[in-house]
């Protein structure tokens, strides 16, 4: 075949007969043109997708990460008071949970909600470092019904406060009360009567402990109470900030204590989600469950009362049973909020006890955190757990939350899943922890 | 072809450059208008600039911020040079990446020894004109439209330990998913499951373009079934075949979704393409680091790709 002289010859030639009438000039310049609209629209895409939410303080947008049906009505509900309380419109933008939480950082940096609902606790204070948050002293000065730990988990490393708590859930081993009374279980004040009750349990043909680590972060709640109950509340937080050595002695102890605990949990616990594990209780296959209070969504509502929990028992007579993991959720505001008198005044609204009040009324699986809230319409199980955060000592918010994210999520989670797997080399697992630690919390 | 009198024609007339010669003074005739060639600049430069700065760009920022300890907040001016520590943490300390390269490369050989023949099979086995075999082609290539997220849901309600389908038909008491040794072989099966399908849809498409005459004329000379297609049908069928290889390569090497829908490619189930995502997308953003791990993926893939070029760049010049 022959070649093309030219270009123009080589172009010509690639135009169907069918087409050819067409001027094909006008052709390649609309293609041309198609495909450097493409580009730019591509590109604009990447920018801003809303300008909404006005700049006249008649509006504020909040971002929320409360995606269940459940909390997410009760937010509806919240932000329809607040309406009605002070005449602004609040749009809420629901995120799922999970994805709000791993976009943290570009959404902070971005254009986010005036108003974002997120966590107490090391991450809480590290955004505010960052200058990624708004101070909200002037707003707490305003508030009030509120105990000094709360505020203590409200305040930055600065001393100001950057936080709005609005519920908080504590962790305790839930049981079901019909069970234990046929059984005749009693609840364990010591690790021996622990595992005393476990081996019964084996006996009785139940799985002691349900037990789920398939995404990683339940088995960190495991691993908290331990560290809280043999090493103390002032040594965890030293630990989560990296100020104390993961191979030293203590840590050691928790987890071979672990390892003495390991047979009364249910096997396979790798492959289980903690929702799987927690209908194992549900279906009296497992005796109890050491989880967070959201354990109770997995029930049904006739069962609800069949439910009841204890705080995880004592290991060492001098250190007690009083300390636990009871995360905080709330609100924050954005660095730069399109009207900060308006997300003020939301944030005034979320912390009052009119907020909380509603919340009462429409979500049993929570706590509020502002105590001048009318807690008459808590359940049983919601009136212990208030009692049980507020006898405890020291409340830590979860290991994921008081520790770097970087560290929790690349290092801990592998680390405690290779623990459960294999729980024999811990010496072992302890040093890559390390080596992981001093790399990461040096950068 | 119809283009073939165009051509002759061309041939006898003289280049259209009537338009060009009577402005252009230069030594060498204009033989495109100045219209063309900025259309044709266009054409080059867009592209150009799409893959540059969406491609090559990026790619070259990757490489860039694996000698960082960036953590993808603040300015950029505040990011720390810190050389080849991150390379340094990835092989020696980070326990995760061992497991994952094993799996990369389990994950190729898998999909390359079992799957691709298989679904090669599938596809020999469809272009027999079986009846009904518009039914088996869609239940085959099914899996490759379902949506991940549809994917994950369905394997794990028939691997789930407690409620699942498979335990629940075996009376078993397997960890399908969380048990490291027996996952990695679950999720290739099921990773398998959707690749079968791909390649039988891309030999089946190869199958039918392939001269019927040649077939006959081996049929003619006493050639058996088994030898008309490793003599006759696979040489002929070499690009396909070489189509076919670079896809199993390239699925096997970006092999993700499935592994981060069971478990964020964890226990067992770790993967480079995995890691990358762990330690940069999430919330950790361990930036510097997960681009180290991207560096290296990068790396492994360019040696496949280079590989693949080779070879098409040797059978052009043929």
């Amino acid at each position: 075949m022959s070649r093309p002289r030219s270009q123009a010859e080589y172009l010509a030639r690639l135009v169907p007969p069918s087409v050819a009438g067409l001027n094909r000039r006008s052709l390649l310049a609309g293609a041309a043109g198609a495909g450097a609209l493409l580009g730019t629209g591509l590109l604009a895409g990447c920018g801003s997708d809303s300008d909404s939410g006005g700049a006249d303080a008649k509006t504020v947008s909040l971002g929320s990460n409360q995606s269940d049906p459940k909390p997410k009505d009760v937010i509806a509900k919240v932000m329809d008071g607040f309406k009605t309380s002070t005449g602004v419109q609040a749009n809420i933008n629901t995120v799922d949970h999970n994805t709000f939480q791993e976009n943290i950082n570009n959404y902070l940096q971005g254009k986010p909600d005036d108003v974002f609902m997120w966590f107490a606790g090391y991450r809480m204070r590290f955004f505010a470092a960052k200058g990624l948050a708004g101070d909200l002293s002037d707003v707490w000065g305003k508030l009030s019904g509120y105990s000094d730990a709360f505020k203590k988990a409200s305040t930055g490393d600065d001393g100001k406060q950057y936080f709005v708590p609005a519920s908080y859930y504590p962790w305790a081993v839930f049981y079901r009360k019909s069970v234990w009374q046929q059984r005749g279980y009693q609840v364990p004040k010591t690790l021996d009567e622990l595992n005393n009750l476990g081996a019964q349990m084996k006996k009785d043909g139940l799985n002691p402990i349900a037990f789920a680590d398939k995404d990683g972060w339940p088995a960190m709640g495991t691993f908290d109470i331990l560290n809280l109950r043999i090493n103390g509340y002032q040594f965890h937080v030293d630990l989560m900030a990296g100020k104390e050595a993961w191979t030293s002695d203590k840590v050691k102890k928790v987890f071979d204590t672990w390892a003495g605990l390991l047979p009364i949990h249910q096997p396979d616990s790798l492959g289980r989600t903690w929702q799987e594990a927690a209908q194992s209780l549900q279906q009296k296959k497992s005796g109890m469950y050491l989880l967070g209070l959201f354990v109770a969504q997995q029930f049904n509502n006739d069962e609800q009362d069949d439910l009841d929990f204890f705080t995880f028992p004592e290991v060492d007579s001098t250190i007690g049973a009083k300390a636990l993991d009871a995360p905080i959720d709330g609100y924050m505001m954005a660095r730069k909020p399109k009207s900060e008198t308006a997300a003020k005044k939301l944030l005034e609204y979320v912390g009052s006890k009119d907020a909380a009040n509603i919340t009462v009324k429409n979500d049993p699986s929570t706590l509020v955190a502002n105590t001048g809230a009318d807690t008459s319409g808590y359940t049983a199980l919601q009136k212990k757990a208030a009692e049980l955060v507020g006898s405890a000592t020291e409340i830590a918010q979860f290991l994921d939350r008081d520790t770097r994210p970087d560290f929790a999520s690349t290092v801990m989670i592998p680390a405690l899943q290779q623990f459960i797997k294999d729980p024999k080399d811990i010496s072992g697992l302890l040093t890559s922890i390390e080596n992981q630690k001093k790399s990461i919390f040096t950068s | 072809m119809s283009d073939l009198p165009l051509i002759q024609a061309d041939r006898a007339v003289p280049p259209p450059a009537a338009t060009t010669t009577t402005r252009g003074r230069g030594r060498r005739l204009r033989l495109l208008s100045r219209t063309d060639r900025v259309v044709i600049t266009l054409m080059v430069l867009v592209p150009l600039l799409l893959v540059v700065g969406l491609v090559w760009l990026p790619a070259a920022a990757t490489v860039l911020l694996s000698g960082t300890d960036w953590d993808g907040i603040g300015p950029l001016g505040e990011i720390d040079w810190v050389g080849l520590k991150n390379y340094d943490d990835v092989v020696n300390i980070y326990p995760p990446f061992v497991p994952a390269v094993q799996n990369n490369l389990l994950w190729l050989a898998a999909l390359f020894v079992v799957a691709t023949p298989f679904g090669m099979f599938l596809a020999v086995l469809l272009d027999k004109e079986l009846r009904g075999s518009r039914f088996y082609q869609t239940a085959l290539y099914l899996p490759v439209v379902l949506s991940l997220a549809l994917i994950g849901f369905v394997w794990q309600l028939i691997y789930s330990r407690d409620q699942g389908l498979l335990n629940a038909l075996l009376g078993s008491q397997t960890d399908w998913y969380g048990d490291p040794n027996v996952n990695i072989w679950a999720v290739l099966f099921a990773a398998g499951w959707r690749h079968v399908g791909y390649i039988m849809l891309l030999y089946l498409a190869g199958l039918k373009g392939v001269d019927p005459s040649l077939r006959e004329a081996a049929a003619v000379d006493g050639s058996s079934e088994a030898s008309t297609f490793f003599r006759v049908v696979f040489p002929v069928m070499r690009p396909i075949n070489i189509i076919v290889l670079v896809v199993t390569v390239i699925e096997s090497l970006r092999a993700f979704d499935l592994v981060w829908v069971i478990n964020k490619g964890r226990n067992g189930l770790e993967l480079l393409s995995a890691l990358v995502t762990q330690n940069v997308v999430g919330e950790a953003s361990r930036i510097g680091f997960g681009s180290a791990l991207a560096t290296i993926m990068l790396v492994v893939s360019l040696v496949f790709i280079t590989l693949y070029l080779f070879t098409v760049m040797r059978e052009d010049r043929r």
